[in-house]
């Protein structure tokens, strides 16, 4: 194999696993090391400039970096990113004074964002500080989009939004709540130099089965649910209650049902429990609160009397694998069951829906009704209209709306200076040695095995009875301190230098996991059975360098590094060092335009 | 040396051997020795042999010296026996313990300092008594711990550190082997795992003494220009006569190999050791040739390694004192003292 380019952008970006994981590639370690040294503000601040709302996705981030953790490959757990990021919102000092201040001058430009949800709301922090006019357009009178409608306030505070919203808005940005935009066409006849359309996937999926039209008052939708219980127009349900579906807002179904007068509330999925969408600690919190989850049961029809629901009627199926490993539902042959009960939530799905774009306002759509949109620029097919968020390509997450939206601001702020969108410049990267002395370290890299710690939970009793009372109390400053120590800091990259070593086997020797080989070179798969230890994680890449008195190469695998430091700590000359890796991503600004 | 502790995580795919061990449980403390040095890669060399041979850790006992190269088996097999003695007395030690109790491998671990100085004695009398054991020198030709002095196996005219030349006339420590009778007598280089491992192997399972003395550069104070224990000058000038593929049971050996580049030795307890000859017409069973050959390359400024000599039909201490089979620790006060019949008996056949 060649040398590996260790200055090529991705990387060393890869071997942060939580970082490469991140739709808006948070500096993870970064920020845990600034938490465990107690600088909640800074730490907050890293994550600001990534993500947008710490606080927030804190306490909801759907957490990809989180299985792609290293601990997770040496050990079991991964490091509890997530609610790190909460210690930093909950215990962070007054930080608006870090804050970009509003533009003094404005560049004339006029922005247009649909939706006040997450994506429009990162797209219009790019922009407004750097002198744009933005004016975000929402139904609803308060910022937050989905945030705000659809996450239990148990879960994620009004007090929370309102903090990481009005950061956003105070930047000069003008928030028109309360205004449904209904027609892309009159928007566009007015004088906007870009629109973003940012308006969710708002549609919940319905059931059309037996019995759906006559017992309608007592089903519902369930994001439609639980937008009503979150500004008050519900404030009760029946006793015995069924979630249909297996996601996160089923999770959020059933667990805000407890709390208004749900009794028996039952989650009713028709896979099996491992297959169900919902994250594994959602579903979790619901079992704890008394929650069960039935499997494997497809319902078929909603039984009901004088017009009023009895209950749903399930054909009870069993999973049966094809061929090419594709799961098919098929009945078991065991007799129907019903489950009696008052109300049903349906929370099999949702869905994007774009009544207000006429189909002739020059926005291509394909075949399943979803715009056209270029995944890199956030671009549809009319050059003034951007998308991003679930609006984009469906369904997805908070963070990976952030992601759409620095793109989109990219993207409209390249176009509005006149220049080609697609042009965008690579991210620059940085190394730096993390070594204070001959045995100092600027990191802490006592790697030790260490269980993840518990976030301490509001009392279930207490929780129960009162719809906004916070579940998770979060880390305290011990707690967090004690978690943050479990990251692995693998944004210190052992770094290495085939002209300072004389191949002592030193690094070899140390090397706990085994990682460091030197041996003849070959190719990639050759040299991956050839290591020390097996490298068969083929999403891990693999460190060579040639150039050796001996003519062997240093083959380094990746794939479960502690980033320990034993191999520069030994190391006589100095051939391998610990160099923090520091990448700058691109937002929208002068970084992101042409340098001429 | 370094104040980071190994963590304890091993890689989830590492191998394990017969007992099921991975060769992370043949290591012990870590090492406070020099960054880089030289003793460090022969110990993780006797981890690997010792985890390869799958030997129980309980089996063997670890016997040193004072030196740095005395300190390496703290940093090795962590749940084996073993005694950190007196400079230049492990020899005795270990010859009094072998004595004692015939059913432990024994690992002698001395340097140039320890054997070659102030042990030479200790050293010539244990090789000659053919106590069954592995006798390694850890060989950098200096005096580390006190900072770099030459040592007693210091080339004749290598240069210090500081650029001084040795005066002195080096101890060729195999050399002396050989002529003192070692069964099993070979040279290797820290540097060189793929060499010294199996060298590592064959000699633990070698029955009678066998003699490794293993260059090893010290990081600190030989690795420079104008030394001859430096990484370069060792890699350059080193003159391998064989390498040992592997050690066999008693099954029959079916490897390719094209004819006459591969010697087969059969040892004592049967196995076989596979040697790929790279010096032509190099015999290794020839005990008179293996010195003129040693004395000859060494006359012409070469290192040579490999595996020098071996007697297939090496016998030990034990043999020759003709002691009975028990381990002598283990007899009971009746064997020891079989009552006043018995020394009648003796005292008869002496009138």
């Amino acid at each position: 194999m060649k040398n590996t380019d260790v200055f090529a952008p991705n990387y060393f970006h890869k071997v942060v696993d939580c970082q490469w994981a991140c739709p808006a590639h948070t500096p993870v370690p970064e920020y845990i090391r600034l938490i465990a040294a107690g600088r909640y503000s800074d730490a907050y601040m890293v994550n600001w400039k990534s993500n947008v709302f710490p606080g927030i996705l804190g306490r909801t981030c759907d957490r990809p970096c989180e299985p792609a953790c290293r601990r997770v490959r040496v050990e079991e757990e991964p490091v509890a990113i997530c609610r790190l990021k909460r210690v930093a919102a909950d215990y962070k000092d007054d930080i608006r004074d870090r804050l970009p201040p509003p533009a003094t001058t404005k560049n004339g430009k006029r922005v247009a964002l649909i939706g006040g949800g997450p994506a429009s709301l990162t797209v219009a922090r790019g922009l407004a500080p750097l002198g744009y006019t933005c004016v975000v357009f929402d139904q609803d009178p308060k910022a937050g989009g989905m945030m705000r409608t659809q996450i239990p306030k148990f879960r994620l505070p009004d007090s929370v939004i309102d903090e990481e919203t009005n950061y956003v808005l105070n930047l000069g940005i003008e928030f028109r709540g309360g205004q449904r935009i209904d027609s892309l066409k009159v928007l566009l006849a007015e004088d906007w130099d870009a629109i973003f359309v940012g308006t969710g996937a708002p549609r919940g999926r319905d059931l059309d089965l037996p019995g759906r039209q006559e017992a309608a008052k007592n089903i519902h939708i369930g994001i439609d649910w639980l937008s009503s219980v979150s500004f008050g127009h519900i404030t009760k349900i029946g006793k015995r209650v069924i979630v249909l579906g297996g996601g996160n807002t089923a999770m959020d179904c059933c667990r805000s049902s407890r709390r208004i007068g749900g009794e028996e509330v039952k989650v009713i999925v028709r896979s099996g429990f491992e297959e169900m969408k919902a994250s594994p600690w959602e579903k979790e919190d619901a079992m704890h609160e008394g929650i069960p989850i039935l499997n494997f049961m497809v319902p078929k029809e909603f039984t009901h009397e004088n017009g009023k629901l009895t209950g749903v009627v399930f054909e009870k199926v069993k999973a049966e694998y094809d061929d090419k490993g594709r799961r098919n539902l098929v009945p078991s042959g065991e007799p129907d069951e019903h489950v009696p009960c008052d109300d049903v939530l349906v929370a099999v799905g949702q869905e994007n829906s774009f009544p207000w774009i006429e189909r002739d306002a020059g926005i291509a759509f394909d075949k399943w009704g979803m715009p056209k949109v270029d995944p890199n620029t956030m671009a549809s097919s009319n050059p003034r209209v951007f998308f991003g968020g679930d609006s984009a390509f469906g369904p997805k997450n908070i963070i990976w709306a952030v992601a759409h939206g620095h793109e989109a601001a990219v993207s409209i702020d390249k176009m509005l200076n006149g220049e080609d969108i697609n042009d965008r410049p690579i991210p620059a990267v940085d190394l730096m040695s993390q070594k204070m002395g001959i045995h100092e370290w600027s990191y802490d890299n006592e790697i030790a095995l260490d269980l993840r710690y518990k976030v301490p939970h509001r009392e279930k009793a207490i929780a129960l009875k009162d719809i906004k009372a916070e579940v998770e109390l979060g880390f305290d400053p011990a707690l967090a301190l004690a978690e943050a120590g479990r990251c692995l800091n693998c944004d210190v990259q052992t770094v290495f230098s085939s002209s300072l070593c004389i191949e002592c086997d030193a690094c070899v020797d140390i090397c706990p996991m085994d990682c460091i080989t030197f041996t003849e070179n070959g190719d990639e798969a050759d040299l991956r059975q050839r290591l020390k230890a097996p490298a068969n994680n083929l999403t891990q890449d693999l460190y060579v360098m040639n150039e050796l008195k001996t003519g062997r190469v240093m083959v380094k695998d990746e794939d479960v590094c502690l980033h320990c430091g034993l191999c520069a700590e030994r190391c006589p000359t100095g051939a391998w060092d610990m160099k923090k890796f520091l990448i700058e991503m691109t937002y929208a600004g002068p970084a992101c335009r042409s340098k001429a | 040396m370094t104040y980071l502790t190994k963590p304890k995580f091993q890689h989830p795919d590492l191998p394990k051997n017969a007992l099921g061990y991975t060769h992370r449980d043949y290591e012990g403390k870590i090492s406070t020795l020099c960054a880089g040095c030289g003793h460090d890669s022969i110990t993780a060399a006797v981890v690997e042999a010792c985890y390869e041979l799958s030997i129980e850790p309980h089996r063997v006992a670890k016997i040193s010296g004072i030196g740095c190269s005395s300190k390496t088996p703290d940093y090795f097999l962590g749940n084996s026996h073993g005694f950190n003695s007196v400079h230049g007395r492990m020899p005795s030690v270990l010859t009094g313990a072998n004595l004692a109790n015939r059913d432990l491998i024994y690992l002698g671990v001395s340097g140039d300092g320890d054997s070659a100085s102030i042990g030479l004695g200790q050293f010539a009398h244990c090789i000659r008594r053919g106590v069954n054991m592995l006798y390694m020198v850890e060989n950098n030709g200096v005096y580390g711990l006190t900072k770099g002095q030459f040592s007693a196996t210091a080339d004749r005219g290598s240069k210090s550190k500081r650029g001084a030349v040795n005066s002195d006339n080096a101890i060729d420590l195999a050399a002396l082997a050989l002529q003192l009778g070692a069964s099993f007598v070979a040279r290797s280089f820290s540097g060189d795992k793929t060499q010294l491992v199996p060298l590592i192997k064959a000699a633990l399972e070698h029955k009678g003494a066998a003699f490794i003395d293993c260059i090893s550069p010290c990081v600190a104070f030989n690795n420079h220009a104008g030394s001859t224990r430096s990484f370069d000058y060792v890699r350059e000038h080193n003159e391998a006569v064989n390498h040992l593929d592997f050690i066999t049971g008693r099954e029959e050996i079916k490897v390719d190999y094209e004819p006459g580049s591969v010697e087969l030795v059969k040892q004592h307890d049967g196995s076989t050791l596979a040697l790929r000859k790279l010096a032509k017409d190099y015999n290794v069973n020839n005990r008179l040739a293996a010195m003129s050959y040693l004395l000859e390359r060494n006359a012409a400024g070469e290192v040579v390694t490999g595996l020098l000599y071996v007697d297939p039909e090496s016998d030990d201490m034990h043999a020759g004192m003709n002691t009975v089979a028990q381990p002598l620790n283990s007899l009971s006060d009746k064997d020891l003292c079989p009552g006043s019949s018995a020394l009648d008996k003796i005292n008869a056949a002496l009138r």
